[in-house]
């Protein structure tokens, strides 16, 4: 194990070095971490920071679990586990448009044969997937036998991918010893509550040991076993991340309850999302008309969590049977009936090869950031504001405007660049929009951002966003995101303080309830 | 003596299959159905029937009227 970096003894306004600066920004980027206090790291910033190198290699290389890595590193579900044992009031399990991406969501099932055959089919093709996870539909943990036959299978075959899975831990207690003697790395648990009142407002029932529970009853036995799940997996050593779905006036003040609950269990990472609630997906909120958070709010309640842990800003709430990179989804390219008609030749050799690639790739990116770092070192002001960004990947600004599916939000302040979130902007299952609806949809998701970076944009939707208040730009079109970012804000700064401009603060944005869609 | 599961409300989740003490129940067409010759609605198993407690969908497992109701042998 290395030495981590210490970070207590820095002070930000007595900054002296870039590798200071570095480290300062490091921390403020949400997965750096004040080495004493028992935090753990998701070493999301400028690579491994100061993350133990047994945790730093296990996270490196999943989208999931390292903001950083799902630039680079792509993921897949295998939908083995269509059972669930319990029933949530965001969630129905009837309702399935191929177009549409959510958790829960699937287009077909897979028997654990047919799972490890599109496990090897999607390695081949895609040599940057390196995780295989199980997220249902429904939970892998009501279904053990075939989600333990799944990973018997592709442990067997392709014994470079990481395993994990993702659960609501009713059963989890029970199964923690299968899941350690498969190597599995990294389990996700959805913690929602840990008071049973709250939990009564959120789980109708939960089926166990042969019987229905509702009301408090049931969330009493749920939270019981989820916290004892998680226990259990990070006493041997297994990274947990906590999702919650954060719901208005159900639990949205209690998470922070949760949040300090999970991490004193010694939970790696919380990832809270927003509720997703159309009424067309006929669930008990989308029914009552319960809304989800605003941007504003979400963000407000991941920053309040952050100083007791690392928060997972960059989820995309996807299908159970996701395939590529977070934000984009394959799945349409690797349906069974395509599946069973390819030749699979697994070469382990040419999918460590791209992958040192990858590596190189990513090197580069967080030198360029180190290097206009630098330039923020001698500013001193208290603006913080948020900038949308286009990008296709890499860490680069080098999407067109108007193609952009979702836009990257990242928080300037003169601690340097965070990334803080996504926001989306396709249109889900709406052919009918025209382009005006569409730029209207955009502004509304990116109101509360104060310029806009992109590769390109047209000269109409430019004007409507200066309009709206947003700076379009594109000056920086293929540069690295956050060197560019920095790059601006300095520049901002400086127009502010020569009294060119006038710093004003933006208003809230909204969250797309509908979610990103398949098709590309 | 039987359960029904109403096929159009039927996700076909399997859990139902798992839970049935009876092995009574199989996918058949897209959906899960129940065999009413195996069927005993759980009695002498458990306390309700464990298809209608476990699935994720209301009034989709339900008694089949065409059937007498289940006892179990004394």
């Amino acid at each position: 194990m290395q030495a981590p970096a210490q970070h207590e003894g820095v002070n930000v306004g007595a900054i002296a070095t870039v590798d200071a600066v570095m480290q300062q920004v490091a921390e403020h980027k949400g997965c750096g971490t004040s080495g004493g206090s028992g935090k753990a790291s998701c070493g999301s910033a400028a690579g491994q920071g100061d993350l133990p190198t047994e945790i730093w290699d296990k996270v490196k290389n999943h989208p999931c679990y390292s903001e950083e890595a799902h630039h680079h590193y792509a993921r897949m579900h295998v939908a083995v586990a269509p059972a669930c044992n319990i029933q949530c009031n965001y969630c129905n399990r009837k309702y399935d448009c191929a177009n549409e991406s959510r958790p829960g969501v699937v287009s077909e099932k897979l028997s654990p044969e047919q799972a490890a055959k599109k496990v090897l089919a999607v390695a081949s093709t895609i040599p940057q997937m390196t995780v295989l996870g199980i997220a249902g539909p429904g939970d892998p943990l009501a279904n053990p036998e075939k989600t333990f036959k799944t990973f018997e299978l592709i442990a067997k075959t392709a014994p470079d991918i990481k395993l994990c899975l993702s659960t609501n831990g009713l059963a989890l207690p029970d199964h923690v010893d299968t899941i350690a003697g498969f190597n599995v790395d990294h389990v996700t648990i959805t913690i929602n509550m840990v008071d049973p009142e709250v939990g009564a407002k959120i789980y109708p029932w939960v089926f166990w040991k042969h019987k229905r529970y509702t009301g408090v009853e049931a969330a009493k036995l749920l939270t019981d076993r989820q916290l004892q799940g998680l226990e259990m997996l990070t006493e041997r050593g297994i990274l947990c991340k906590v999702n919650s779905v954060m719901i208005p006036g159900i639990n949205d003040k209690h998470l922070v309850e949760v949040n300090k609950a999970v991490k004193s269990r010694g939970a790696f990472l919380h990832n809270i999302m927003p509720l997703i609630s159309a009424a067309e997906h006929g669930t008990v909120f989308g029914l009552t008309g319960q809304r989800g958070p605003t941007a504003q709010e979400l963000k407000s309640l991941q920053d309040s969590c952050e100083g007791e842990m690392n928060m997972m800003r960059h989820c995309r709430q996807c299908r159970a049977d996701a395939v590529g990179l977070l934000g984009e989804d394959r799945s349409a390219e690797f349906t069974t009936d395509k599946i069973m008609a390819m030749e699979v030749n697994y070469d382990l050799d040419s999918r460590k090869a791209y992958q040192e690639k990858v590596e190189e790739e990513r090197v580069a990116k967080v030198a360029a950031k180190q290097e206009e770092l630098a330039t923020l070192a001698g500013a001193n002001s208290d603006i913080k504001l948020l900038t949308a960004v286009a990008t296709k990947g890499s860490g680069l600004i080098n999407e067109h405007f108007g193609h952009a599916k979702e836009f990257q939000v990242w928080e300037l302040s003169t601690a340097g660049a965070k990334f803080v979130g996504h926001r989306r902007v396709d249109l889900y299952c709406q052919g009918g929009y025209g382009e005006e609806d569409s730029l209207e949809t955009i502004i509304r998701a990116i109101n509360d951002c104060h310029a806009v970076f992109v590769a390109k944009i047209g000269g109409c939707p430019k004007s409507d966003l200066i309009k709206a208040g947003i700076e379009p730009v594109d000056q920086y079109a293929h540069e690295f995101i956050e060197k560019s970012a920095i790059s601006w804000f300095k520049n901002y700064l400086d127009k502010v303080n020569s009294g060119e401009i006038e710093h004003v603060q933006r208003g809230d944005a909204e969250i797309r309830q509908g979610a990103l869609t398949a098709a590309a | 003596m039987a359960l029904k599961i109403v096929a159009s409300q039927c996700t076909s989740c399997s859990a139902c299959e798992a839970e049935c003490p009876n092995v009574a129940i199989y996918e058949k067409g897209g959906t899960f159905v129940i065999d009413p010759k195996k069927c005993t609605e759980c009695i002498g198993h458990f306390d309700s029937p464990q298809c209608a407690a476990v699935c994720p969908v209301d009034d989709t497992c339900v008694i089949d009227h065409s059937y007498p109701r289940y006892q179990a042998a004394e």
